[in-house]
């Protein structure tokens, strides 16, 4: 009875064990039999290549919101990757632990506050700052990425931290011995040793910064059209498919849910490279 | 030319440390601004009264119930099974092909952002399933959303339960079921109820897979197929829409209080746990 009761129990827990997996490969499912049909119908490359994004027309081009995700993508890295690698290194190598165990929750704090709320600050606080210092309306690429920049340090500080913690503490010693500096035996062997990881909290940064919504949707501007400055308003894919989401119908629905192929295949490739980043620097650990 | 290290070493701890202050005074800024303008606007009337005129006046009674019932079913549907997941990845086999595939597909479900999980949801629990804009498709999909961290915060806390006492249970006959039961997850339970509480904390601020699959009603709900507005989804209406900065800044300042709660809490349980482990 006992016996049957244990193995019940273990057949149960592997069930449940695969509902992640599931979850997974049923978003993928949905996502693509309601997208990719429309993109055989139309085709890919003129879905993916064409500027005229007219729904009403039956004209479905996402290239300027393709080149639009990738500007904005690039600044929020440009802003974000510096400093948050450089504030991962100073609380990991010049602040007592005591300390760094209170500040990296708090920094994680950021990571808590609403995307909403991140785009709200955007509209209330940056975009005047932008329009009245660089002209513009305002509402603009520049505003997205430094927006975006902030939103994605959490991801970038704490897992950056984890992979510098992880170095073994005989190669610091090792250099300090050599009579280096801190400063010195970072560059020259803390990041060397902590590179994978540095550079998987980075694209972990990049694929949230590829995928944030409301935000960008508040602070871009998003009008349809391919920057020519960083003070361009913008619509990224994602902008895009919640905007529109509300009304769409039709061929014009499908169009939307096959931009979220797009940025789903986008975002599992990004993935896939921050894991195996991940695990390189655990096998070499 | 060469610069002396004790110049470098200056020029790193201005430039490190000064991020960092940067990193910090942009969190403590975003809160205080948005407390400074929004709290005034909060009192008793206002989290307790119906918006009216869109929510150009009045309140946000309604945005409450639905920032409470969506996380609450989230976690209702995702604590279970994220528990089991994780009780089965870490006690019940060993590092095989199976489990990597497991734990890759739990990490790619965590990088999926939250207007792909408002697609699915809409598409799946809305349209397919029938259920409508309404509670019960907002929470399917937030738990969803949100198993991934359930799964990775409750391995944590098992894997911190010593192999002793383990080994002490099984040594007096308890089976591995017992031994879950009564051992490992009654000591894991604080680390777990940290992830629990990580998680709705990511619920109450989710707004991108909300809107899509349990609308934006203004009404109380009367059953969980009922579409519903929450916290996070009226802040984002009132803003973007221009209808009112001054309710926008106080369901704004109830967001981020609500947040703050939740998360310091999940921190200090946390640091608890750790404390008494150590």
């Amino acid at each position: 009875m006992k016996l049957i009761s244990e193995k019940g129990v273990k057949r149960l827990l592997m069930i449940t064990a695969f509902s992640a997996i599931s979850a997974l490969l049923l978003i993928a499912l949905f996502i693509i039999n309601e997208g990719l049909p429309f993109i055989f119908k139309y085709g890919l490359k003129e879905f993916l290549f064409s500027s005229d994004w007219q729904p009403h027309l039956g004209k479905f081009g996402i290239y300027p919101m393709i080149v639009a995700s990738l500007w904005v993508t690039l600044g929020a890295m440009l802003v974000g990757a510096p400093l948050g690698v450089a504030g991962a290194l100073f609380l990991s190598e010049y602040v007592p632990k005591s300390v760094m165990n209170i500040i990296k929750p708090t920094i994680e704090l950021l990571a808590a506050i609403p995307s909403v709320v991140y785009g709200f600050i955007g509209v209330m606080v940056l975009a005047p700052i932008i329009r009245d210092n660089f002209g513009g309306p305002g509402l603009s690429l520049l505003a997205g990425s430094i927006i975006l920049g902030i939103m994605i340090l959490p991801t970038v500080i704490s897992i950056s931290i984890d992979s510098i913690l992880a170095v073994p503490r005989s190669y610091r010693e090792g250099s300090l011995a050599l009579g280096a500096t801190t400063w010195q035996t970072i560059h020259m062997v803390t990041i060397k040793a902590s590179k994978s990881g540095i550079i998987a909290s980075i694209i972990l940064g990049m694929g949230r910064a590829i995928g944030e919504t409301m935000a960008v949707i508040m602070v871009a501007g998003n009008s349809v059209n391919i920057p020519h400055s960083p003070l361009d308003s913008v619509r990224t894919l994602t902008a895009n498919i919640a905007l529109e989401m509300s009304y769409a119908t039709g061929l014009h629905r499908q169009a939307l849910f096959a931009t979220g192929v797009i940025l789903f295949i986008v975002i599992i490739i990004l993935n896939s490279i921050a894991s195996v980043a991940i695990r390189k620097r655990m096998v070499k650990k | 030319m060469r610069i002396h290290p004790r110049y470098t070493q200056g020029g790193a701890v201005a430039v490190l440390g000064g991020a960092t202050i940067l990193t910090l005074m942009i969190l403590v800024f975003i809160i205080f601004f948005i407390l400074e303008k929004g709290l005034p606007v909060i009192n008793l009337n206002f989290l307790t009264s119906n918006p009216e005129d869109m929510g150009r006046a009045g309140g946000i009674f309604p945005t409450l119930i639905g920032t409470i019932l969506l996380p609450l079913l989230a976690i209702i549907i995702a604590t279970p099974l994220g528990i089991f997941t994780s009780v089965y990845l870490s006690e019940y086999t060993k590092e095989t092909k199976v489990t990597k595939v497991i734990r890759f597909g739990t990490d790619c479900l965590a990088g999926i952002p939250s207007i792909i999980f408002g697609l699915f949801g809409y598409i799946f629990f809305v349209i397919t399933l029938g259920f409508g804009w309404s509670i019960i498709s907002g929470g399917l999909t937030l738990a969803v959303m949100i198993l991934p961290t359930i799964i990775r915060t409750s391995e944590e806390a098992i894997k911190s339960v010593p192999k002793s006492y383990r080994e002490v249970s099984f040594s007096l006959g308890a089976t591995s079921w017992q031994t879950v039961k009564k051992v490992i997850l009654p000591n894991a339970l604080p680390g777990i109820v940290t992830g629990i509480m990580l998680s709705v904390g990511r619920s109450i601020g989710e707004t991108a897979a909300v809107i899509f699959t349990a609308g934006s009603s203004l009404r109380i709900p009367s059953s969980v197929f009922d579409s519903t507005r929450t916290m996070a989804v009226h802040f984002y209406i009132l803003a973007r829409e221009g209808i009112s900065a001054e309710n926008a800044y106080g369901t704004a300042a109830t967001l981020i209080i609500a947040v703050l709660i939740v998360n310091l809490s999940a921190y200090w349980l946390m640091n608890r746990f750790i404390a008494k482990r150590s």
